[in-house]
């Protein structure tokens, strides 16, 4: 009576299923908030209710709340009170609840140890199974120490259900509590007699385990070799059972864990690995390899004929199998079989050496190369000739030579000096990949190295090759001149460049020693600037860089552009001319070093760059390029658009088509204030999506003069190559009145004509 | 053994967290943020490993859900996606082609099914058959002792 009473005065709580729908509808994170916390409030409440009526709904709704990331500790003392229930649900619940909310770490233990011992002894199967899961996934010491006892008599239980979990129990306790062991040998020896795997695939689990933790233990099982090879042998000889089956193998999980538990007991063992060398060929021929959990157990098989004392014919069945690996469509199956290789080709070189061109071969998957540099470099080791060490040295540096380890650069350089005789072939080959490579900085730096050494050879194009390469003494020079006016190469190589011209000042016979003289302060100046640079045009690639960094990189650049404009005596109509900084008139060749960058300014993608070697070609594309001609050309044929109005602040995109390329149209943006005070600190930021190539050029300066009295420029240029409608997101910064604003936009009024 | 396992969205929500080894509650966010991130920047024709401190994670995307699991070292990581494979297969035979909407609505029986397949990060039954029958029973239970009458409103709702 009292119960209706109550449910007719207070009002049920909210369903879990309403609540999570209710959660899901919620249109931003503030408003998501707001409903966990209405009903973290109101699911407070109704703990403090002595009535267990919804006691578990509210916990159910808690763990959902918790998987979202909000507190909820607060239930913890509620999950043990429903799991003490009569109701299944409520355990079940209760249960699930400690699991995710309480670990190890927490005091309430006593509490759950309590609830465990009890429930561990209920007649319903299921209640006893929740109670091992539970202990399986908190497992305290202490636990560990209360429930050793129980567990034990329930791993002789005869209801295979309980015993399976009752064994990872078992396996539990002793990861957590090794001195525990003792007590469950004697158990689990008699396990492996059973037929069900369930039962079978848990004690191969805690036999393994208990090898690892105990010697004895080790020594204790190795007794049962024979039983895990008869087991092993009855799996695959076994017709087919579409009980546990996975894609034509039988039961891949037991074979696995055999296998590896094999391999424990073969470890250092000559009797214990005879007596498994049949069963482990027999495995390693008759699995089928067209899914990949054949090869899960090839895999595992592979390890433990590599880990035991195994016949020579074995190893190299195994080394083989690898290379058949190595040879597969699967990618996951490669980077297993590089990381084997890896592991294993200090035990057995000989063997892994024979597929040495297989293991070159699959460089190309960058996501394996990584491994590939590993293996090649521990393996390479052992070659035999030293041309076919080069080779592949070189063939490493020009897939992977960002992967590779720092070091490699010098040890190959070493390698490459004390083979004398193969100078000529080296740096011929080098100087015909370097080229095509310019963003493997590794392949640079010993190309570079050796054509400053060695160029020599290149001016002869003999080396006993059938194709040799041959190269003037000007080809060679400008090739150096790439490397140093590339964007995207860090400063040591370029370093290692100009130590390369430097040396062939000296050992090339004409001319160009001079003019290489004359170039290298310049080149020496837009080295050093290029690190600023490229840190900009990192952050651009990532998308919008969220401090302002960018914008002050840019800014310091185009403040030096201006200046060589002051130089030169041209009007600058963006900007109202600042003091020129320190650096002063008096070195020339350094700003025109500048000038290189200004043009190519930040994204190196999306606009062809040009070389700075020619003086005179860089003021053009410093004219070409820049947002200042841009503006002088006018001509656009697009109404000025509002992009952002708001607070005073006013920023206008003028659209024009660039005439040498229809892929790219350049966004002419103006802001202006039209408040009193000055806009300071003022960064425009723009992204677009991923199809389109975004250049941002530095802005004409960071501080919007009031009033209307001026305004800050900047140009934008977007590249569609897939004709796309353009939408933009920008995002504004600025200062005003010493307070920072910051606010975003989405620009997608662009004119429908601008890509046709 | 496994140490936990995570299942994310496509745009990074957690729908399910199973961890076999005590971490504070502080750090498990960690782990998961830092791991969510990497996988989800990870590129569709990159392999499904990659070492992470002392561990190797696998992950495998199935529709919008990424089922991403931590195991040591020294374990099989082919055979984790085998394990990772069945659990969906049990999910889809349980919930009927599941979905990711399945999961989010009843997270709790994605969380019964997964204790059933693994204990303490071991796989604990290898027969589809053998966990349906566990969890259909577990389910019955837990529907003779809901009272289903109109003006009842018990259970989880």
């Amino acid at each position: 009576m009292s119960t209706i009473i109550r449910s007719l005065t207070t009002p049920t709580p909210k369903r879990l299923r309403d609540l999570i729908r209710e959660i899901r509808s919620a249109r931003t994170a503030a408003d998501e908030r707001a409903v966990v916390q209405k009903e973290c409030a109101a699911i407070r409440d109704s703990f403090r209710d002595p009535d267990n009526t919804y006691r578990c709904r509210n916990v159910a709704k808690l763990l959902y709340i918790h998987m979202l990331g909000y507190p909820a500790h607060f239930g913890q003392l509620e999950c043990l009170k429903i799991v003490a229930s009569q109701k299944f649900t409520d355990k079940r619940i209760g249960y699930l609840g400690a699991m995710l909310l309480l670990d190890e770490k927490q005091e309430v233990h006593l509490l759950v140890t309590n609830s465990l011992k009890n429930d561990l002894g209920h007649q319903t199967q299921y209640i006893q199974s929740l109670a091992l899961c539970t202990l399986g996934s908190i497992c305290s010491t202490e636990m560990s120490r209360d429930l050793a006892g129980e567990i034990e008599k329930m791993i002789k239980s005869s209801n295979a259900y309980i015993k399976k979990k009752a064994i990872l129990c078992a396996f539990c306790i002793i990861r957590k509590v090794p001195d525990l062991l003792e007590m469950f040998i004697p158990s689990t020896r008699t396990l492996l007699n059973e037929k069900n795997h369930g039962v079978l695939l848990t004690a191969v689990c805690l036999i393994t385990e208990m090898c690892e933790k105990s010697p004895d233990a080790l020594t204790h099982f190795r007794k049962v070799v024979p039983q895990l090879v008869r087991i092993l042998k009855n799996l695959i000889m076994a017709g087919y059972s579409p009980e546990h089956d996975v894609s034509g193998v039988s039961d891949p999980f037991l074979q696995v864990k055999i296998l590896r538990l094999l391999r424990r007991l073969g470890k250092n063992d000559t009797e214990a690995s005879e007596t498994m060398n049949d069963i482990l060929a027999q495995v390693a021929t008759n699995t089928d390899t067209s899914k990949n959990v054949g090869h899960a157990i090839l895999y595992e098989i592979v390890l433990t004929i590599m880990g035991i004392k195994s016949e020579a014919g074995l190893r190299v069945l195994a080394v083989n199998i690898l290379g058949r690996f190595l040879l597969n469509n699967d990618k996951n199956i490669r980077y297993v079989a590089l990381n084997t290789l890896l592991k294993v080709v200090q035990a057995d070189y000989n063997a892994v050496q024979r597929h040495r061109t297989t293991i070159v071969d699959c460089l190309k998957d960058p996501d394996v190369s990584i491994k590939k540099c590993k293996v090649t470099s521990n393996f390479i080791s052992h070659s035999p000739t030293k041309r076919w060490h080069i080779d592949t040295v070189m063939k490493v540096l020009v897939t992977a030579g960002n992967y590779v380890r720092d070091d490699t650069v010098s040890i190959t350089i070493q390698l490459a000096a004390e083979m004398k005789e193969l100078h000529p072939y080296i740096v011929q080959q080098l100087f015909k990949n370097f080229k095509d490579h310019l963003d493997e900085q590794s392949l640079i730096q010993v190309s570079v190295w050796c054509i400053g050494e060695y160029g020599e050879h290149l001016l002869t194009g003999e080396c006993g090759e059938d194709e040799p390469v041959q190269a003037s003494e000007d080809e060679v020079v400008t090739e150096l001149e790439k490397v140093l006016s590339n964007h995207n190469l860090n400063e040591i190589t370029k370093e290692y460049a100009i130590t390369a011209l430097m040396k062939l000042s000296s050992r090339f016979r004409t001319s160009i020693g001079f003019s290489l003289l004359e170039q290298m302060p310049l080149i020496e100046t837009s080295r050093s600037k290029n690190i600023l640079h490229e840190n900009s045009s990192e952050n651009l690639l990532n998308g919008i860089s969220e401090e302002g960094d960018v914008q002050k990189e840019n800014k310091k650049n185009l403040q030096e552009s201006q200046n060589i404009l002051d130089i030169l005596d041209v009007g600058s109509p963006t900007q109202p001319a600042e003091p020129p900084p320190k650096s002063g008139v008096n070195d020339l060749l350094d700003i025109l070093g500048d000038v290189a960058n200004v043009t190519s300014s930040t994204a190196p993608v999306s606009i062809p760059n040009t070389q700075p070697v020619p003086m005179g070609n860089d003021l053009m594309d410093l004219l070409g390029g820049s947002p200042i001609n841009n503006q002088m050309n006018g001509g656009n044929g697009f109404p000025p658009m509002t992009a952002f109005n708001k607070n005073g602040l006013l920023v206008e995109f003028l659209i024009e088509k660039d005439i040498s390329d229809p892929d790219v149209t350049s966004i002419n943006i103006k802001a202006t204030n039209s408040t009193q005070s000055p806009m300071s600190e003022f960064v425009f930021q723009a992204a677009v999506p991923k199809s389109f190539h975004l250049q941002l050029n530095p802005p004409s300066g960071n501080s919007v003069p009031p009033a209307n009295s001026g305004s800050v420029t900047q140009l934008i240029k977007v590249k569609n190559p897939s004709k796309q409608t353009l939408r933009m997101r920008i995002k504004i910064s600025y200062s005003h009145n010493g307070q920072t604003v910051t606010d975003m936009g989405e620009v997608n009024s662009f004119p429908a004509t601008l890509w046709q | 053994m496994m140490q936990f396992m995570l299942l994310f969205s496509r745009q990074g929500k957690l729908r399910l967290q199973k961890w076999y080894e005590a971490h504070p509650d502080k750090l498990k966010k960690k782990i998961t943020r830092e791991l969510v991130a990497l996988v989800l920047s990870r590129k569709p024709k990159m392999c499904s490993f990659l070492e992470w401190k002392d561990l190797k994670i696998v992950y495998k995307r199935y529709a919008s859900l990424y089922f991403c699991c931590a195991i040591e070292n020294d374990d099989n990581e082919l055979l984790a996606l085998e394990i990772i494979h069945r659990y969906v297969e049990l999910l889809d035979k349980y919930f009927g082609s599941v979905c990711e909407l399945d999961i989010i609505f009843n997270f709790e029986k994605a969380y019964f099914m997964l204790d059933e397949l693994l204990l303490g990060g071991e796989v604990q039954e290898t027969s589809k058959k053998n966990v349906l029958k566990a969890i259909a029973a577990q389910d019955l239970l837990q529907e003779e002792e809901t009272p289903q009458g109109f003006f009842e409103d018990h259970g989880l709702g």
